[in-house]
């Protein structure tokens, strides 16, 4: 996977959000990712680490004033999606890249049927004429498994499960045949069974249509399900990218490591969780140098002046800390 | 687990409770929300149950039973010894100062207009504490759980979720209890965050001897603490035995999807996944026999006809299954 064409490309991403007379919120700050066809990528990071507005950002969502992109590019098929007007953005967004948010409840309108709204895109995108959309909307709840699709046209959303909603949202998602998705949490609200069907879902439908995922969550179980590569986000930028066993077998971040001792299992019964001191800096007040560094058992005085830069660990595993990557090599050397 | 009388901490006999379900004013009751359906366990002296289910399997209204905050239709809480059933207001009051809750949401369980020390000296309040000693208390219930004692008259939203959770947590011990039920103590946190109140909560139990009734849908973080776990399905225990056990022998076909649903916390560790098919059914008015035959994958015959009994293996491990063990 090496080489798969990159669909998506995120280049040193900034967008900061004004209030009143406070220092701008640097919620995505100089943010590198890309997307390849065909795979699967998981951005992980806690709450407020920008990783919604980054995928906000990408179908031109963030809501301006107060938010603004002060720089960067978003190339989707070497197009900047940034310098596209609304018209020609409107051409892109529901129907070569789709996204499916956290809350299915909230994202569905509770005043129509799940088949108008199923509609809604592919009347949109599609010229179809009524008969044959409504066709396709059965198609597609057949093919996310919702059983009786032709009857459940006419269910409103409150009338389904959960579970059930997040596969309309996925259904309208699919509905124009999208190169990409883009799915925030898309399980998060939802019970582990059910998130174990939405995840083989997913799988099943990527493997079907070729899509790009671009996976966004907090569960680091799921990213272990689920992706060909990661990245780690922490206050705005990438802290450490790699495929899923770098990430998982060799974590090369601090702020990974971290993550990953902090998990609770039943292996570790009995012994103390490790667990990162202090909290998510707020993204107006970010300390100077590495955003980590407050937090960081490694902490050197660079760290606190210096915007440590991605040290190469592997082929596509990069991490955010120099610290770390000289003591290792220091002893691999010796 | 095998457990003498006079180390239980709290007891649970054939719990129920249905709900009405009411159409309109005058017209009468059409169905009932069984949504706790006959549950026992028991929880020792400063040990921890984990009580693990999907949505809507009944863990909070067995929580709120236990607690008195809803009246059980029938079956028994005994809280050392003593049926917690028509007690005196003076009674309760004693009652309730020896169980305390922590809620999920540490945004909704703290009220805004409050300080947190005034929060927390609230409870001081209430147990009649010499006014003289009550701000010193609440320094030291503060610091107890990691927060400054000089944050004491900040309000709640000057805090993080995670802090917030600690607030409630020094809230909770401020009537010095002796058991504490988590109702999903961690599920609004960040895994780093989770880390820290999960460390707190054992180093209180250690400090203080509480018992723990851990409600979770998250079997990593009940894996990790409880002493033993009960799964719950529709109203009823499903399954029921010591952490260890359950883990590397489950028996109910319920518990062995549910594990295998969990993505791994062990990075790499490919499980068979045994996906279950459909949601969790409505407790509205279910069928007769096991409350899992709807999804179960070795239903039969026999499933759909009356109460399926607790069967054991070894001493203390129950679950509610013909086709197994």
């Amino acid at each position: 996977m090496d080489m798969k064409e990159k669909i998506l490309s995120v280049l040193d991403l900034k967008v900061y959000f004004t209030g009143n007379e406070l220092p701008p919120s640097r919620a995505v700050d100089g943010l590198d990712y890309h997307l390849g066809r065909g795979e699967t990528v998981c951005v992980v990071g806690e709450s407020g680490c920008g990783k919604t507005v980054s995928a906000l950002a990408v179908l031109g969502l963030v809501p301006m004033p107060p938010g603004r992109i002060v720089g960067g590019k978003i190339l989707f098929e070497g197009r900047d999606l940034l310098e596209l007007d609304e018209p020609e953005l409107q051409k892109i967004r529901g129907k070569r890249i789709a996204m499916v948010f956290q809350e299915p409840l909230t994202s569905l309108n509770p005043v129509f049927t799940i088949g108008e709204q199923i509609e809604e895109a592919i009347k949109v995108h599609m010229r179809l004429d009524p008969d044959e959309a409504r066709l396709r909307c059965i198609q597609l709840l057949d093919d996310v498994g919702i059983p009786r699709a032709k009857d459940r046209l006419k269910d409103y959303p409150h009338q389904l499960s959960g579970g059930q909603r997040q596969r309309v949202m996925i259904a309208m998602a699919l509905s124009c045949d999208p190169d990409v998705i883009i799915a925030d949490e898309p399980t998060t609200a939802l019970d582990v069974t059910i998130q174990a069907q939405i995840l083989d879902l997913f799988k099943s439908l990527q493997e079907s249509r070729s899509m790009s995922v671009l996976y966004i969550t907090h569960d680091l179980g799921v990213v272990a399900d689920i992706a060909d590569r990661v990245y780690v986000m922490y206050a705005g930028v990438i802290a450490e990218q790699g495929k899923r066993a770098d990430i998982f077998d060799n974590p090369s971040h601090p702020y990974t490591q971290g993550l990953l001792a902090s998990l609770p299992s039943r292996s570790k019964r009995g012994k103390r969780l490790h667990s990162i001191p202090g909290t998510v800096p707020n993204p107006a007040y970010k300390p100077v140098g590495c955003p980590f560094h407050p937090r960081c058992r490694l902490v050197i005085d660079t760290c606190k002046t210096q915007f440590p830069e991605m040290c190469e660990w592997g082929s596509d595993h990069l991490s955010r800390c120099p610290v770390l990557y000289d003591m290792e090599n220091k002893q691999g050397g010796s | 687990m095998i457990a003498t009388e006079n180390n239980i901490a709290l007891k649970v006999e054939g719990l129920k409770k249905h709900f009405p379900l009411k159409r309109g004013f005058l017209q009468g009751t059409y169905g009932w929300i069984k949504a706790v359906d006959g549950v026992d366990f028991e929880i020792a002296e400063g040990k921890t149950l984990g009580l693990v289910g999907e949505s809507g399997c009944g863990k909070s209204t067995v929580a709120r039973l236990l607690l008195n905050l809803l009246e059980p239709d029938n079956g028994e809480v005994i809280f050392r010894g003593q049926s917690t059933r028509g007690l005196s207001k003076d009674k309760m009051k004693i009652l309730r100062k020896n169980m305390q809750i922590i809620f999920q949401d540490p945004f909704g369980s703290l009220n805004p207009r409050m300080t947190i020390g005034q929060s927390v000296e609230e409870g001081l309040r209430i147990i009649e504490v010499p006014r003289g000693e009550r701000k010193d208390r609440v320094k030291r219930l503060l610091e107890m759980v990691g927060i400054s004692a000089r944050s004491a008259d900040r309000y709640p939203h000057e805090f993080s979720g995670g802090q917030r959770q600690r607030i409630g947590i020094a809230r909770a011990l401020s009537v010095e209890p002796s058991l504490i039920i988590c109702d999903e103590p961690v599920s609004a946190l960040d895994v780093s965050i989770q880390a820290q109140i999960i460390n707190l909560l054992k180093d209180l139990q250690e400090e203080l001897g509480l018992s723990y009734l851990f409600i979770s849908h998250d079997l990593n973080v009940v894996a990790y603490l409880s002493d033993s776990v009960a799964v719950m399905y529709l109203g009823q225990i499903m399954e029921y035995s010591p952490t260890e056990e359950l883990f590397e022998n489950p028996m109910h076909p319920y518990t062995l999807a549910l594990l295998s649903s969990v993505p791994a916390s062990e990075p790499m560790q490919e499980l068979e996944r045994k996906t279950l098919r459909g949601d969790v059914p409505s407790p509205q008015d279910p069928p007769p026999g096991c409350k899992f035959q709807g999804r179960c994958p070795l239903v039969e015959d026999r499933c759909r006809r009356g109460e399926i009994p607790f069967k054991r293996d070894e001493e203390t491990h129950m679950f509610r299954c013909w086709k197994v063990g």
